[in-house]
């Protein structure tokens, strides 16, 4: 342990007015902590800058998962344990509920919250592909109200995101209309439990009358900061899913992603395993498939 | 440093304690080094292990991860728990007869996270019973003889009165 | 009295001896241990690999005399750890041979100012150029040990293997690599120490060797055997991790101890831990091989080649179990390895478990596919028309006296396995589907205990008493981490006399307690030290028949009352032994030839791997594994080792990489340093051949290495079966099985 646990100011408000008057009073100055599971592995390092924290563990507000006819909504504060246990969201939005299944241990899923999987922003977050592609809407709040985004626009930069430094994520939306999409999530790591990605790709799409009439495609771990693979969704959405097809898709999704080589893997294997992946996603999208 | 800190409470293993201690403290170290309960064990301070296995108000956590303000409150259940005035739980005496534990130095996240797993489902599938395990890393045995002490508990579970 | 046919104790599956401590969170390791007074160590290690210390700078920050600093200066008797060569320091002496290499050590009352402290320390160096790889080393262009970076060779020769080249069938080469592989044991390294000028050193510590670490700290504090007491605290693995390395870990908490005037808690975090001790020693195995037109063997001509690291620490023996497992269970007429262990600037390499078997066997099992494929025989085939029988003799020219069943663990372990139907319908299925299954093979032995004269030279002293209380109890150094000491032992005794197992205790680990029964390494316990204690056993039962009319037969309450009656006329009851070698044991050290063990176990495993060509990931499904073990002491122990040695096998081939960077290790984190989890060992069916040897406690052969010499060449068997590539290195990752499988990707970005 080479955190100092006495250099470290901890608060625990316990409502989410309180929480959010507090970033305000001092903007900048309070690092929001959830479950801890990213922070108290940096404190056990001896790597926690933040000497002041604010904790947002199991505020009620921030807890909750919603139902509504048209959006699931989830609250930041949710674990994955949560998301996992909720029916609704499993049944309705099965990418998700795969992804948090991926995260850590059982341990792990009680702890991670889907709001710190998402502010700490790692280009490896194991829930982004799944939200990527289900169009997902933050809301984000502080005293001075809510507004909305979407998640694409969420993250700018490696671990940088439009958060200002009063403002908390306070729920993901997830609108209800996937339920005629074709889906697909994969997550390739080092071993089958406890692993961080390596490469990992999402995506959903409507095929009408053999054409792609909607598509979105995202990966982890092969860009900068968790995005939508734009370039290689323009080659698949409005086609038909033939072997013209694909091989433009694999071209724009090659031209697009930038893997790099890390204490993980390289990124000549992450390059041709997201190939892959998208190659079996696509397969499986073609009329004349035969069952898997 | 003599700083003072408001207390957290906590009830461990049905035991209440209030504790002036620093919020940011590992609730690991304060189970060990405050509450003189050492069952609960470190090996490698970032989650990855599992020795550090707790119940925290029914939930499994890695007790290296939780910092003790967040505990406020809250029920926790260590290995010492498990035993009642000496006696092993079923789950323990499955260990012992099926050789679940080697060096014994995972068994007690190991318990924790079998105990938690046969209360939410008390005849798992070897696939659950993988799962379930998955945070607890094991060095010794190779985790088989784990999954059939797990095994072997499931059948006494019906006997199993969880009064916590 | 018990026969080998009808033991009520050994041979029962007697419940863990210490397990219901450990159950209930009650056993208390290392870091559990908290004394009065105590303080807490740090050690400032060297973050280059490789340079002489200018200078030490203690940052005038911190209030130094407040801490004990500790310096080479401190060294009361000689600054070195005492293992086979005495080139490593305790603490480095103006210059550093790899990174995280000891320099000064701290310790405080207060862990937060002793993180201050550490942080507070400055080192400057002079570089030097480092030398990393066993290539750079053998080519000597850079010196870093001795007078030609060679910490030890050997030459074996059998026959005259260059006679054979020009009239073999077939000449087959091939060059096979493995990595380093850390112990991963749950529970870091870690000591604590008290110093006290009248009565010396005591050191409490996770370790497998008390009496190693007295002798070590004896050299280091210049202090005779009585003023050293070392005693060994429940261990939470250790898998030969915790063979050698205490030594140092504990010189340091006794220092500082020293220094302080308190006892001294030293305990490592992980990545600490993993960054600083020991690992697998990492090989490079040349084979080049004659066969005839059958496929029988003419000729092996090995060179191996390991990575010592920066120290000779256990490098020549490790050297001696590598060279003489090299040309696997095969009768062959001419033969010779030459080998060698080459000085690196990385962290010295020492035991674990399999000690220089499974790089080799990883080797020569590869290479026999890889001359099955060569040659156009079944792997399956090629083994058994090679294989050693009862009459050959090995490399060493030791003839296999005992019954050799190589035969019969193949076709058992190919029946249990459905291996060639399974195999055809892979060959079927494969075409079809993304992922690719194969099956692999492996057979080999292990030899058990040292080597050669190795036990001679131990001469190791066991036995037992028997206390007022009526307890009958185990004296030995023998240590438990997992693997079952205390129960084995203490079956074998209860067996021996006619006692209850729960009539037996152990004695504490505690070199003034016991005496020196050698190290608990080598798979010696159960065979060596427990045939020391059956034959103490006996000669107790002797003495009590001569000396206080013990009856014939008697019943354990005639035991113990016997005893009670000898202790009044004559004091304590006991009853110590000599190891004796078996007959006809004779090795020599300089020509590596004769008897290289007294005993070998035998294993035949068989892997079923899945080879995704979606993601190159390769997983074991299905494992399964034959062994002939003399004897099986405890089946649910002796289980629980088989399966553990497996995964960690599998570990050692597919997952556990070791990342280098500048010679630190870059992935000193359980996150990054990856080992199987629950979801991913397979099924493991193992299956036990019992043929007893005379000269073990009640037949027992050493067990606990074996199994995890053969999951890696059975599992790149097993890819080679499933693509056809034949993989020659290990780890082997998806991101190397990538590269020999998947065709060059499409359109790069043309920006």
């Amino acid at each position: 342990m080479r955190g100092d646990a006495e250099a470290h100011r901890m608060v625990a408000p316990g409502t989410l007015a309180s929480v959010l008057e507090l970033i305000a009073g001092e903007p900048g100055e309070w690092t929001p902590i959830a479950g801890g599971t990213e922070l108290m592995v940096a404190h056990a390092a001896g790597r926690l800058p933040s000497s002041k924290l604010v904790s947002l563990w199991g505020i009620p507000e921030l807890r909750f998962i919603d139902t509504r006819p048209e959006r699931l909504a989830i609250g930041a504060g949710s674990t994955f344990t949560d998301l996992r246990a909720n029916l609704r969201l499993t049944n309705d939005f099965s990418l998700l509920a795969r992804a948090a299944a991926w995260i850590g241990s059982i341990a792990n899923q009680s702890r991670a919250t889907i709001g710190g999987n998402l502010v700490n922003g790692s280009p490896a977050a194991d829930s982004s592909p799944a939200l990527l592609v289900y169009d997902a809407e933050l809301e984000l709040i502080s005293v001075r109200g809510t507004r909305r985004i979407a998640y694409t626009d969420f993250h700018t930069g490696y671990k940088k995101n439009v958060l200002a430094p009063d403002e908390l994520l306070f729920a993901i939306h997830l609108p209800r209309r996937f339920d005629k999409h074709r889906q697909y999530l994969r997550k390739v790591g080092t071993r089958r439990a406890m692993a961080i990605s390596k490469v990992a790709l999402g995506g959903t799409a409507l095929i009408e009358s053999g054409t792609v009439s909607e598509v979105r495609i995202a990966a982890a771990s092969v860009t900068a900061f968790p995005k939508r693979l734009y370039g290689t969704e323009d080659a698949l959405c409005g086609e038909p899913i033939d072997s013209g097809t694909i091989a433009a898709a694999r071209a724009a999704l090659i031209a697009e992603i930038v893997p790099i080589d890390d204490i993980r893997s390289t990124s000549e294997y992450r390059r041709r395993v997201a190939v892959n992946l998208l190659q079996e996603f696509l397969t499986d999208l073609q009329p004349s498939e035969a069952c898997r | 440093m003599s700083q003072t800190w408001p207390a957290i409470r906590m009830t461990v293993n049905g035991v209440e304690s209030a504790l002036s201690i620093p919020p940011m403290k590992r609730l690991l170290d304060v189970l060990r080094e405050d509450l003189g309960l050492t069952g609960t064990k470190e090996g490698c301070g970032e989650g990855e292990c599992g020795s550090c296995t707790v119940r925290i108000n029914g939930e499994l956590a890695n007790s290296c991860l939780v910092p003790v303000l967040q505990v406020e409150g809250a029920r926790i259940e260590t290995v010492e728990g498990l035993s009642r005035k000496g006696e092993m739980h079923p789950l323990q005496q499955a260990f012992l007869s099926c050789g679940g534990a080697q060096c014994g130095i995972c068994t007690p996240g190991m318990l924790m996270a079998a105990t938690h797993l046969l209360q939410h489902n008390p005849h798992p599938t070897m696939a659950q019973i993988r799962e379930g395990l998955s945070g607890n890393l094991c060095r010794c045995t190779g985790f088989i003889r784990i999954f059939e002490s797990v095994i072997a508990a499931t059948a006494q579970t019906d006997q199993v009165t969880d009064a916590r | 009295m018990s026969t080998a046919a009808t033991t009520r104790i050994v041979g029962a599956s007697v419940p863990r001896k210490e397990g219901v401590d450990k159950l209930l969170g009650r056993a208390r390791y290392l870091d559990d241990l908290e004394f009065e007074g105590m303080w807490h160590g740090a050690t400032v290690r060297s973050t280059i690999p490789r340079g002489n210390i200018r200078e030490l700078h203690f940052d005038p920050c911190i209030e130094w005399s407040e801490l004990a600093v500790v310096t080479t200066f401190d060294i009361p008797g000689k600054n070195h750890i005492q293992l086979i060569v005495n080139d490593q320091p305790c603490l480095a002496d103006g210059c550093v041979n790899h990174c995280d290499e000891a320099i000064v050590l701290l310790a405080h009352h207060d862990k937060r100012k002793l993180r201050e402290a550490l942080d507070a320390v400055r080192v400057e160096y002079d570089l030097l150029p480092p030398v990393f790889t066993i290539e750079e080393s053998e080519q000597r262009d850079v010196i870093v040990w001795g007078e030609d970076n060679l910490l030890k060779s050997y030459l074996l020769e059998k026959g005259d293997v260059d006679s054979v080249w020009s009239r073999a069938a077939y000449i087959v080469e091939r060059e096979y690599r493995t990595g380093a592989q850390e112990h991963l044991y749950i529970e870091n390294n870690g000591a604590i120490a008290e110093y006290n000028a009248e009565t010396g050193v005591t050191v409490w510590g996770s370790l497998q060797c008390p009496f190693y670490v007295q002798k070590s700290l004896m050299a280091v504090f210049g202090l005779p055997e009585n003023k050293v007491r070392v005693i060994q605290t429940e261990t939470g693995g250790a898998f030969g991790g915790k063979e050698d390395y205490p030594s140092m870990i504990c010189a340091h908490a006794a220092l500082l101890a020293m220094k302080s005037g308190h006892p001294v808690k030293l305990a490592y975090d992980r990545m600490e831990d993993l960054a600083a001790t020991t690992k697998r020693h990492p090989s490079r195995t040349r084979h080049r091989t004659a066969l005839d037109a059958d496929g029988k063997l003419l000729a092996m001509d090995i060179d191996l080649a390991t990575d010592g690291g920066a120290y000779a620490t256990l490098s020549p023996t490790v050297l001696s179990r590598a060279t003489l497992h090299s040309p696997g269970p095969y009768a062959c007429p001419n033969v010779r390895v030459h080998s060698r262990a080459w000085a690196t600037n990385t962290v010295p390499y020492g035991a674990f478990r399999g000690f220089g078997a499974p790089q080799t066997i990883f080797a020569i099992e590869r290479h026999i596919d890889e001359i099955a494929a060569t040659i156009g025989m079944d792997p399956v085939e090629l083994r058994r028309r090679n294989f050693l029988h009862t009459g050959d003799t090995t490399a060493t020219e030791q003839l296999m006296r005992e019954p050799l069943i190589l035969d019969q663990l193949l076709d058992r372990a190919l029946a249990e396995s459905d291996y060639h139907a399974r195999r055809f319908r892979f060959s079927q299925e494969n075409a079809a589907t993304a992922v690719k299954r194969g099956l692999g093979i492996a057979a080999f032995y292990h030899g058990s205990g040292f080597t050669g004269s190795g036990e001679r030279y131990l001469n190791s002293l066991a036995g037992i008493d028997v206390t007022p209380e009526g307890k009958v109890r185990v004296l030995v150094s023998s240590t438990e981490f997992g693997q079952g000491t205390n129960t084995i032992l203490a079956q074998i005794v209860a067996e021996a006399i006619g006692v209850d197992c729960d009539d037996v205790i152990m004695a504490p680990p505690d070199t003034s307690a016991v005496p020196n029964s050698g190290p608990t390494v080598a798979s010696r316990t159960s065979m060596v030290v427990g045939r020391i204690l059956q034959r103490a056993a006996a000669q107790l039962i002797q003495m009590l028949q001569n000396q206080a009319g013990l009856p014939q037969p008697f019943t354990r309450e005639g035991f113990f009352a016997t005893c009670a009656r000898y202790r009044a006329a004559h004091g304590k009851p006991i009853s110590l032994c000599r190891y004796e070698a078996p007959p006809d044991i004779f090795w020599d050290d300089q020509t590596y030839r004769g008897e290289a063990y007294g005993a070998y176990s035998w294993c035949v495993q068989i892997a079923q791997v899945a080879v995704d060509t979606i993601t190159y990931s390769a997983e074991v499904e299905e494992f399964w594994s034959v062994q002939e073990v003399g004897r099986v002491l405890n089946p649910v122990l002796a289980g629980g080792q088989i399966e553990g040695g497996i995964a960690q096998g599998i570990g050692y081939a597919l997952y556990e990489k070791v990342v280098w960077q500048d010679g630190h290790m870059a992935n000193n984190q359980m996150t990054n340093y990856i080992m199987p989890t629950a979801e991913d060992v397979p099924p493991i069916h193992s299956f036990i051949e019992e043929i007893p040897f005379a000269y073990g406690a009640f037949g027992a052969k050493g067990l606990g290495e074996l199994p995890h010499d053969g999951p890696a060449p059975a599992i790149l068997n097993a890819i080679r079966d499933a693509t056809g590539v034949g993989f020659t290195a290990i780890p082997l990752l998806p991101e190397d099985i990538f590269e020999k499988l998947a065709e060059p990707v499409e359109e790069r970005a043309m920006v």
